[in-house]
Parts: C-alpha cells; structure tokens; sequence
C-alpha cells in the first residue's frame, strides 16, 4: 500500500482522510499552511505573540468547521480566509473595537475617481534583487505596510504575496471583485510612494509637466 | 490614454489582465510619459520586493506546543481513532 500522505498529495485528498478521521492527513495540512497563515500574521501584527494565537487559532477552527468545509474554494484560500479574520480581530480590539466585519459598506475613498496620484517618481537606486537581501530593506516594507490600513493591507497580502486570484481574494475577504481591485491600486500605489520616497534616486526624480490635479 | 486613465488600468497592465487593445495604448502612452513608465517600473519592483522578501520563520518551539493542542482537540472530536500518533 502506498502512503497517501505525500508531498504530491493534493490537499482534497488529504481533507478527505482528515474528515474521516486521519490525524495524520490533518497534521500534513496544518504543516503545508503553517508557515504561510504566520507569515501572513506577522506582516498583520508585527508581533510574534499575536500571530503565534493567530495561527493556533486558525488551525483549530479549521479542525471545528472541517465538516462544513465542502470544497466550493481551495482549501489554501479557506484557511487563509480564517487567519484574516483572526488578524483582523486583534487588530480591531487593540484599537478598542468591536466589529470584526470585512463586509462593511464601501467606503468612498475606495472608488476610482479618488486614486492618490503618485507624487514621488524616481528609478531606484538598486534592483529588488538586490534589496531583498538587505536587512533592513525588510523593516522598511515592514513599515511600510504599517501605514496601510488594514483593510489594503489584507488586500495587499493576499494578491501580492500570498498569490490569491482577485476572485479568491475576493471570496476569502467577503468582497466584491471590483472593491478588491480598488484596494489593492489603493495599495500598490501607496506602497510605492513610501518605497520611492527611501529607495528611489533623488537625482533622478521626475516631475509632471502637467501637474496641475486639485 | 491619460495619465489618470493609465493611472486605473494599472492593476491590469501589471497583472498582465488588461484587454490587448487597451495594452497597445497603455505601452503607446508610456513611450512618450516618462514619469507613468517609471511609476510601473516602480510598482513592479514593490510587488517584486514583497514577495521575494525574507519570509518570517515560526519559531520551533511555538511549533510543536501547536501541534501537541491540535492532537489533544482531536482526540476530543475523534476518540475512536488509533492511528492518533
Ligand atoms: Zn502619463
């Protein structure tokens, strides 16, 4: 008999056997996600404490809902979707609230017509290649996606690093696509004005010929 | 296309999303718009930057205390099971 619980094993399979009672089967998704649900925590709270909980509390509410888990998205996506949830929470009660909703009405600065124009425009003084292996290039992003709120951030997270479609990113947040988008432009370019305004060459820095936006 | 045009597909262009059409005009505005060329530059090596960034290891110890909870609850729901390790 072969052992099902391989790296090649896609995680239907393994959800099929945890669902049946296989601990093992259970154990190998946990291990798979592990790393990504802290990760993701990590850049949310930057506190290893609060996405250490994160995490155990992820895993353990997918061992309570596994049931109902009926593989309408990836499993990767619903795990990710709990662990979101999870940030949000702490966040939302470190600043003294309640609510933990995503769904919450638009709100207006996320339509189109407000997209911040970039105001820093210069070439990098190095490549990302480079950058990446600079210590302190990670505290830099790091803060970076501080000054986003959270709502961008997740956005953020989710599509940029953690690879999710729009659509996924969509169904893990409980948003709409076309909200999804605006907040990942609102991102992205928020990002990038903070990244430019350390990294970018002062000596190269453009301006608009026709800046004239209100 | 305008700067602010340009400014709403940019999602798209760089996701690669965007109507081929509609990309012909982007790349046709960016030839003669320095700054949005640098602005996309810029906005790839950000994403570029994030994903290939230092990834936050867990800590060992956290690790295995996690794993010791989770088979505890899973002897709760499962009691029956013997392959529990
Ligand atoms: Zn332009």
């Amino acid at each position: 008999m072969t052992n099902p619980l391989n790296p090649e094993t896609p995680d239907g399979e393994l959800v099929r056997l945890a669902k049946a009672g296989e601990l093992d089967a259970f154990e190998a998704l946990t291990s798979r996600y592990e790393q990504r649900v802290f990760g993701l925590a990590m850049r949310m709270l930057r506190q290893e404490q609060d996405a250490e909980d994160v995490t155990q509390q992820t895993f353990l509410s997918v061992l309570e809902n596994l049931e109902g888990f009926r593989g309408e998205a990836n499993f990767s996506t619903w795990v990710l979707r709990i662990a979101s949830h999870a940030a949000l929470k702490i966040i939302r009660k470190r600043k003294g609230l309640n609510t933990v909703s995503l769904e919450e009405a638009t709100e207006p600065s996320d339509d189109l017509n407000s997209i911040p124009h970039p105001e820093f425009i210069a070439d990098w003084r190095q490549s990302p290649e480079h950058l990446v292996e600079r210590n302190e290039v990670r505290r830099l992003l790091d803060d970076a996606l501080t000054r986003l709120d959270e709502k961008h951030r997740l956005v953020f997270l989710l599509r940029d690093v953690e690879g999710l479609s729009i659509q996924e990113t969509a169904a893990a947040l409980e948003l709409s696509e076309g909200n999804v988008k605006v907040r990942l432009l609102r991102a992205r370019l928020q990002l990038r004005e903070d990244l430019t305004r350390v990294l970018g060459d002062p000596a190269r820095q453009l301006v608009r010929s026709h800046h004239h936006h209100e | 296309m305008k700067c602010e045009e340009l400014l709403a597909m940019l999602n798209e262009y760089v996701d690669g999303t965007v109507d081929p059409a509609v990309c012909v005009e982007f790349e046709k505005h960016m030839a003669g718009c320095n700054p949005c060329q640098v602005v996309v530059d810029n906005i790839r090596q950000t994403i570029t930057l994030y994903k290939d960034g230092q990834p936050y290891a867990m800590p060992i110890q956290f690790r295995e205390k996690m794993h010791d909870t989770l088979r505890k609850k899973w002897k709760e729901k499962f009691p029956g099971s013997e392959n529990a390790l």
